[in-house]
């Protein structure tokens, strides 16, 4: 990746749409984006209001595309987008900004404010101004597989454990199956019992399913860093694995970013409808609930709480069914305030969490998320998204909070009887 | 030139040169702005009743949920200020007959006592807001040359309206000669200004409403 200002300029041209126009055109300077940040609510620093992290891109929007701006520009009344600002922006477009949407879900104008982080971070990268760590998870998604380097041998090992575990058979490059089940290197190395619970729900819904020897790992660091040609090579590998499998379903991993990207974007990077649906885990789970197919005993007895991925509800609209699937099984549900669509983010999304020297600020962020977990004093935190879980762990950890976090599906496959014909 | 000349030019030239203005401005910045397209959307949409374009033009004029706490004077003085302009610009009885003679179109009006209270209330309103875009750290933080511009722009078509209603100040000819002229100047800087979101915040809320409407979210 050969990066340079004139590359990231000619990209981020690229990336204004009418869309974004509208948007820059609208924007009144209420600062009503700041009062749903968590980076702005918890550190004051009015730097962090969402709309002035695109600053760069709407100076250049208007240099470039508009009658005025030219002009501007021209006569020299306008200042040029220089590569030392862009190198300031990383902090504010990367670090503080996890594309969790509240901003674009408050703006009295109508803006998609994420939609734009997202964008201006496709000319960041091709600039150069993109945090190390997410450099490296690409380049480890593109080289190896994944964004921690996880290979196919490590993931046969999980399989081979689940299956001592578990009595079952996971299933690998099974072709005509009815579900693809991707992971996220999250799962395969410290949550294997996600891969298990899997087993034990496919097999009480007798649904045939498989993973990919070519496409198990769904997350998209691609997408993440704003780097469209990577994440599309990355996407692409599912969509390939997808389609030699001739699977009808494939399902994205208790991971918000993951499921954006496959879900909502991965057509558009690929350039062509897909030929199979794609589901999180969570939507699979409410089906078959839906359809009697899933079937719990017994229940949980402690106080719990929902934190609810950015990605998955106010940017993927799955909100109810993951309420639905909780109530099979625990008693003690209590919701945080601001929960469901208005959630506040863990932090840790859109590739921050990768980003080493964001953590600082990460932690600070996180007071929000203990506000809201000191509002209801849960016992345990349930959650659908394997980063969450990492980030809220960290968190918690930080402000020493002893307070265990449980992935969904892990707790519902846990009330899943084992069959009477199985020894 | 006397101030019958100059109130003379306000009503005739004056008005035609910044009506122009402002509608083949508003045209060019349209197109300027929606002609740049977007792409279409490949992925599988899910369709949830409410969430779509329109639903969201309308929705996003109340705050959401544990809004309103967190800016009160935002959301009040903008309700104020944006609902009186639209009473004094549009209810007043000599401002509909401006636009009597020009398109052929009238309406009823209101009391000119009540317009003139709903009048200083609006500009009570825009003067707490110009307060808290000074006050709160967050605005004055955002706050460019083009805020305060546009501030004073829409605040002396107000003010001087008001003040030529009352003979206040300058000869009644003069005041009203100012007050054409100023609301001509805004007319003139509406489509190059961030006085344009009259215009655009429709098309943002759509925008918003139909990209998240495709994933089944009503924003």
């Amino acid at each position: 990746m050969s990066a340079s200002l004139e590359k990231g300029v000619r990209v981020l041209k690229e990336m204004i749409d009418a869309p974004i126009a509208s948007y820059f055109n609208s924007c009144v300077h209420c600062g009503i984006c700041a009062e749903a940040c968590l980076f702005y609510t918890e550190t004051g620093n009015p730097k962090y209001t969402p709309i002035h992290k695109l600053e760069p891109m709407r100076r250049l929007y208007e240099q470039e595309y508009t009658f005025l701006g030219r002009l501007a520009k021209m006569v020299g009344l306008s200042k040029p987008v220089t590569d030392a600002e862009l190198g300031e922006w990383q902090e504010l477009v990367y670090n503080s900004c996890t594309l969790c949407g509240r901003c674009s879900a408050v703006c009295p104008v109508g803006n998609d404010i994420a939609y734009m982080v997202r964008k201006m971070r496709e000319g960041m990268s091709a600039s150069g101004h993109s945090p190390d760590g997410l450099k490296g998870a690409v380049t480890r998604t593109v080289n190896i597989g994944s964004p921690m380097g996880i290979k196919l041998p490590a993931v046969k090992a999980q399989m081979k454990h689940v299956e001592a575990d578990y009595g079952m058979t996971i299933p690998l490059d099974m072709e005509g199956a009815e579900y693809l089940v991707m992971l996220s290197s999250m799962e395969i190395i410290n949550f294997p019992e996600y891969l298990g619970a899997i087993a034990k729900i496919m097999r009480q819904a007798g649904k045939t399913w498989t993973l990919c020897s070519e496409a198990f790992e769904a997350t998209n660091a691609g997408m993440q860093i704003g780097n469209s040609d990577l994440a599309r090579v990355i996407v692409k590998r599912i969509v390939d694995g997808a389609e030699k499998l001739k699977v009808k379903t494939v399902i994205s991993p208790e991971c918000g970013h993951a499921y954006t990207a496959l879900r909502w974007e991965g057509a558009n990077l690929v350039g062509k409808p897909f030929s199979f649906k794609v589901q999180h885990i969570v939507e699979v789970l409410e089906e078959f609930r839906l359809a009697g197919l899933l079937k719990t005993e017994g229940m949980e007895t402690d106080r719990l709480t929902f934190h609810d991925p950015c990605q998955l509800a106010r940017r993927g609209g799955v909100i109810e069914p993951q309420r639905n699937l909780l109530k099979m099984v625990a008693k003690d549900f209590h919701e945080m305030p601001d929960a469901g669509f208005m959630n506040w983010c863990c932090g840790g999304g859109g590739g921050a969490s990768a980003i080493e020297e964001g953590e600082e600020l990460r932690l600070e962020a996180f007071k929000r998320k203990k506000s809201q977990l000191d509002a209801v004093k849960p016992k345990r935190l349930v959650t659908a998204c394997a980063n969450c879980r990492i980030v809220m762990e960290e968190g918690l950890e930080h402000y020493q909070m002893n307070l265990p976090i449980v992935g969904l599906t892990e707790m519902i496959a846990e009330h899943i009887p084992d069959p009477v014909d199985s020894k | 030139m006397d101030h019958l000349q100059l109130l003379t030019w306000a009503r005739g030239p004056g008005l035609d040169l910044s009506l122009g203005v402002l509608v083949l401005g508003v045209i060019w910045r349209l197109i300027e702005i929606y002609g740049l397209g977007r792409k279409q959307d490949l992925s599988a949409p899910r369709d949830v009743a409410g969430a779509s374009g329109w639903n969201t033009i309308i929705r996003r004029s109340v705050p959401p949920p544990g809004m309103f706490k967190t800016s009160p004077v935002s959301y009040m003085g903008g309700y104020i200020f944006h609902i009186g302009l639209a009473i004094v610009v549009f209810l007043f009885a000599p401002h509909i007959k401006l636009v009597q003679g020009v398109l052929g179109l009238a309406w009823p009006g209101l009391p000119s006592q009540m317009v003139d209270f709903v009048t200083v209330v609006t500009m009570a309103a825009m003067i707490v807001v110009l307060f808290d875009r000074i006050n709160k750290p967050v605005k004055r933080y955002l706050s460019t040359f083009g805020d305060w511009f546009t501030w004073a722009l829409t605040f002396i078509p107000l003010l001087s309206g008001w003040m030529a209603v009352h003979h206040l100040l300058v000869p009644y000819t003069l005041m009203l000669a100012i007050h054409i002229l100023s609301v001509e100047l805004l007319l003139i800087c509406l489509p190059f200004t961030k006085l344009f979101h009259a215009f655009t915040v429709f098309g943002s809320r759509w925008y918003n409403g139909a990209i998240n409407g495709h994933k089944g979210v009503p924003v």
